[in-house]
C-alpha cells in the first residue's frame, strides 16, 4: 500500500487523539505532560503534511514557532513537576487540590 | 436721584454681608451699629426719593441695571421701578425697619447671636426691597421667595428650641404654598403675554388684540391672589403668622408691620389693572378678606399670649386691607398698610418692651399693673391701641374708615361684617390693654421686684412711632374733611382705583359716626369686663376661640396626617420592597450566582482539563456550523 499525504492526516488525528485521551485519563504529571507534548506534535504532523498536499511552505514556518514554544514549555513545565515532587513526594495530579474553594 | 435707587437695597445687603461673614468676631454693639446704619443710610436715599417722587410732573421709565435672562429675542432685564407706589413702601419699609432695628440694638444685646440676628434682619429689610423695587414680576419673585427664607432664619433664631424651629418650618412651608400660586400665576402671563415687566403686561392687558380670554384672567389674577393668602396671611394659608412669633419681638414687628405681610398687599395694589379687569376674582379677594378679619378677631378674643393677641390682630388687620383691595379701593388698602406699619411696629415694640421688663413672660393673666412701672410703655402702647381700634384724630381711624365707607359704597353687608370685626378689634386691643398696664399685678414677687421700664434705644423708637401713629393718618383725609387727599393724588399715577365711589356727605358722617361709637362702646365694655379680671377654665365657645377654631387641629388631620400615611405607605411599599429590593436584589441574585458557580472550582485538574477539552470542541463546532 503506497503511503501518500492522507495517510499523514490520519496518523496525525490518532496522535491527537492518543494525546487528549492522555491528558485527561491519566493521573501522573509526566504522563499529561507527555501527552501535551503529543498533540503539539500532532499538529506540527499535520501542519507538515498540509504543507507538503498544498505545496506551500508557510505552514512549516509554523511548525519551528511550535518546537520553539514546546521546548520552552519542557523546560517550564518540568521545573514545576520537580517542585511539586519535592513538596509532596508525588506527581499524582489529584493531589493538588488544595486551592479549591 | 431715582438713578441711585440701587443703593438703596444695596446697603442692607452690604450691612448683611458684613454681619454675616463676620459675626463671630464682630463685637455686638459694632454689628448692631453696622445693621442699623445700614437701613438708615438706605432710609436716607428712600426719602431723597420720595421727595423727587414727590415733584409734580415726574416720570421715570424701569431703571436697567443689567439683563438678568436673555435667550433669542426675549429678555427679563433686572430692573427697578421708581413710582409713588414703590417709593412710599420704601419709605415704610426702611423707615419703620430702622426704628427696629434700633430697638433691637438693646432688645438683642444680651443674646450671643446678636451680630448674626443683626445680618438677618438686613438680609430681611433686602430682599423686601428688592421684592418692592422690582419692574417685572420676576424680580419681585426673587425679593418674595427671599422674604420667606430670611423669616424662617429669623423665626427659628432661637433654634436650640423644638417649638421655635418647627413654627419657622411651618411659616417656610406654608409660604410655598401660596409661592407656587404666584409661580403658576407669572408662568401664565410669561405664556400669555411673553412679557413679565408691569410697563408691558398692563399696556398689553388693554389691547383688543391680544386674543387672551377673559379666563385666562381670572385665572392670572387668581394664581396671583393665592401667593398673596400665604405671604399675607389670609384665609386659608395663614396659621403661620400667629406662630411667627416665636421669633424675637423685633422680627414679630418687622415680619407683621414693615415687611412680609404687606407683600400680598403691594402685590395686588401693584397689579390692580389687572384685577380691575376680573371683577369675579375681586369678589373672592373681598371676602376672603373679610373672612379672615372676622376669624381671626375672634380669635384674638381668647388668646392670652400677648404677641399671640397681637399677631392674631395682625391677621385680622390684614384681612381689612384685602376687604380694601377687593372693592377696588386699592389706595386705601396701601393707605391701610402704612397705618398699620406705624401703629403695629408700635404695638409689637411696645409689648417686646413688656416682655423685656417681665423676663421673657409673655401671659398676659400673669401681668397686671405694670403702668406704674413703665410709664413710656403703657403711654405708647395707648397710643397703639386707640389708633388700631380707630378711635377718632389717630391715624387708624383715618384708613380704617376709608376701608368700610369703600365697603359699604360697594356692598353694604361687606360693611356691616367689616363693623363687627372692628367692634372685636377695639374690644381685643384694649382687653389686652387693660389686662397688661392696668389692675394689679398677678405674676410672682420675683418679677414685680424686678420690673423697670427700658432703656432709652428701645422707648425711644416706641416714641416716634406713637407720634407717627397719630398723624399718620392726616396724609389720607377723607372727602368729607378735606378737598385734597394727598395720598390718593400722590398714588394716582400708578394705581387706579375701581369705580370712584362717591357716598353723600351725610352718609359718610354717618358712617364715620356709627364705626366710632361701635368702638368705644367696646372700650368700655372690654375697660368693665377685665376691671378686676378672673381667670376661669373656658368652657364651650370660649373655648373653642382659644384654641383658634382648632384650624390647626383640623389642617393636621385632614392634610399632615393623610399625607404622613401616605408617606409612610410608600416608605414602607415603594421604598423599602421597590427600590431597596431592586438594590438589594442586584446584590442578592450576585451573591447566589457566586454560591453556585463555585461548586465548578473543584480542584481536580483532570476535571479542568475536560471542561476545557469540552470547550474547545465546543467552540470548532459552533464555528464549524455557524460561521462556514
Amino acid at each position: 500500500m503506497p503511503v501518500n499525504s492522507t495517510h499523514y492526516l490520519f496518523l496525525s488525528l490518532l496522535l491527537f487523539s492518543i494525546g487528549i485521551m492522555g491528558a485527561l485519563i491519566r493521573r501522573n504529571a509526566i504522563i499529561i505532560f507527555m501527552c501535551i507534548e503529543l498533540m503539539l506534535n500532532a499538529v506540527n504532523l499535520l501542519l507538515v503534511a498540509f504543507s507538503k498536499i498544498f505545496g506551500d511552505a508557510d505552514a512549516q514556518l509554523f511548525v519551528f514557532f511550535i518546537m520553539v514554544v514546546a521546548a520552552a514549555e519542557v523546560a517550564v513545565g518540568l521545573a514545576v513537576i520537580v517542585m511539586m515532587y519535592r513538596k509532596v513526594q508525588s506527581v499524582d495530579i489529584n493531589i493538588l487540590n488544595r486551592l479549591k474553594h | 436721584m431715582a438713578n441711585y435707587v440701587y443703593l438703596v437695597p444695596l446697603f442692607p445687603l452690604i450691612g448683611f454681608l458684613i454681619n454675616g461673614l463676620l459675626w463671630k468676631k464682630m463685637p455686638k454693639t459694632v454689628g448692631g451699629a453696622i445693621g442699623s446704619l445700614a437701613i438708615l443710610a438706605s432710609f436716607v436715599v428712600s426719602l431723597l426719593i420720595f421727595l423727587e417722587v414727590k415733584a409734580p410732573g415726574y416720570h421715570q421709565d424701569p431703571i436697567v441695571l443689567f439683563d438678568f435672562i436673555k435667550s433669542g429675542d426675549f429678555s427679563i432685564p433686572f430692573a427697578f421701578q421708581v413710582d409713588a407706589l414703590s417709593s412710599l413702601f420704601l419709605l415704610i419699609i426702611t423707615g419703620v425697619g430702622f426704628l427696629i432695628h434700633v430697638y433691637s440694638t438693646s432688645y438683642m444685646s444680651h443674646d450671643e447671636g446678636m451680630v448674626k440676628y443683626f445680618a438677618f434682619l438686613n438680609l430681611f429689610v433686602f430682599f423686601m426691597l428688592l421684592l418692592v423695587l422690582g419692574a417685572n414680576y420676576l424680580i419681585m419673585f426673587i425679593g418674595w421667595e427671599g422674604v420667606g427664607l430670611s423669616s424662617y432664619l429669623l423665626i427659628g433664631f432661637w433654634f436650640k428650641n423644638r417649638d421655635y424651629t418647627n413654627a419657622g418650618k411651618k411659616a417656610f412651608v406654608m409660604n410655598r404654598i401660596g409661592d407656587l400660586g404666584f409661580l403658576v400665576g407669572m408662568l401664565l402671563i410669561l405664556y400669555n403675554f411673553h412679557t413679565l415687566s408691569y410697563a408691558d403686561f398692563f399696556g398689553k392687558l388693554h389691547e383688543a388684540q391680544t386674543g387672551v380670554s377673559a379666563s385666562t384672567f381670572n385665572w392670572i389674577a387668581l394664581c396671583l391672589f393665592i401667593g398673596a393668602t400665604g405671604k399675607s396671611a389670609q384665609i386659608p394659608l395663614y396659621t403661620w403668622l400667629p406662630d411667627a412669633m416665636a421669633g424675637p419681638t423685633p422680627v414679630s414687628a418687622l415680619i407683621h408691620a414693615a415687611t412680609m405681610v404687606t407683600a400680598g398687599i403691594y402685590m395686588i395694589a401693584r397689579s390692580g389693572a389687572l384685577y380691575s379687569l376680573t371683577p369675579a376674582i375681586l369678589h373672592v379677594v373681598a371676602v376672603t378678606g373679610l373672612a379672615t378679619a372676622i376669624v381671626a378677631a375672634t380669635i384674638a378674643i381668647k388668646q392670652y399670649d400677648i404677641k399671640k393677641v397681637l399677631a392674631y390682630s395682625t391677621v385680622s388687620q390684614l384681612g381689612f386691607m384685602f376687604l380694601a383691595l377687593g372693592v377696588g379701593a386699592y389706595t386705601t388698602a396701601v393707605f391701610h398698610v402704612m397705618t398699620h406699619a406705624f401703629f403695629k411696629a408700635l404695638l409689637f415694640l411696645g409689648s417686646g418692651s413688656v416682655i423685656h421688663a417681665m423676663g421673657g413672660e409673655q401671659d398676659i393673666r400673669k401681668m397686671g399693673g405694670l403702668g406704674k412701672h413703665m410709664r413710656v410703655t403703657q403711654v405708647t402702647f395707648l397710643i397703639g391701641c386707640l389708633a388700631i381700634s380707630g378711635v377718632p384724630g389717630l391715624s387708624g381711624f383715618f384708613s380704617k374708615d376709608a376701608i368700610l365707607s369703600a365697603a359699604f359704597a360697594h356692598d353694604p353687608i361687606l360693611y356691616y361684617l367689616g363693623i363687627v370685626a372692628a367692634m372685636m378689634t377695639a374690644f381685643y386691643m384694649f382687653r389686652l390693654y387693660f389686662l397688661t398696664f392696668n389692675g394689679s399685678f398677678r405674676g410672682t414677687h420675683d418679677q414685680e421686684h424686678h420690673l423697670h421700664e427700658s432703656p432709652v434705644a428701645m422707648t425711644m423708637p416706641l416714641i416716634v412711632l406713637a407720634i407717627l401713629s397719630v398723624v399718620g393718618g392726616y396724609v389720607g383725609l377723607p372727602e368729607v374733611m378735606s378737598e385734597h387727599n394727598a395720598l390718593n393724588a400722590y398714588l394716582s399715577p400708578v394705581v387706579t382705583n375701581l369705580g370712584e365711589h362717591h357716598l353723600s356727605a351725610g352718609l359718610e358722617w354717618t358712617l364715620m359716626g356709627v364705626s366710632v361709637v361701635v368702638s368705644v362702646i367696646m372700650i368700655i365694655v372690654a375697660y368693665v369686663m377685665h376691671r378686676k379680671p378672673v381667670f376661669a377654665e373656658n368652657t364651650g365657645l370660649a373655648k373653642i376661640l382659644e384654641n383658634k377654631w382648632y384650624v390647626d387641629e383640623l389642617y393636621n388631620a385632614i392634610i399632615v396626617r393623610p399625607m404622613a400615611t401616605l408617606s409612610d405607605l410608600l416608605d414602607k411599599f415603594a421604598e423599602r420592597r421597590g427600590i431597596d429590593g431592586m438594590v438589594n436584589g442586584v446584590g442578592k441574585s450576585v451573591k447566589w450566582g457566586g454560591d453556585k458557580l463555585r461548586l465548578l472550582q473543584s480542584g481536580q485538574v483532570g476535571f479542568y482539563i475536560f471542561m476545557m477539552v469540552l470547550g474547545i470542541v465546543a467552540l470548532l463546532t459552533l464555528s464549524f456550523f455557524w460561521i462556514r
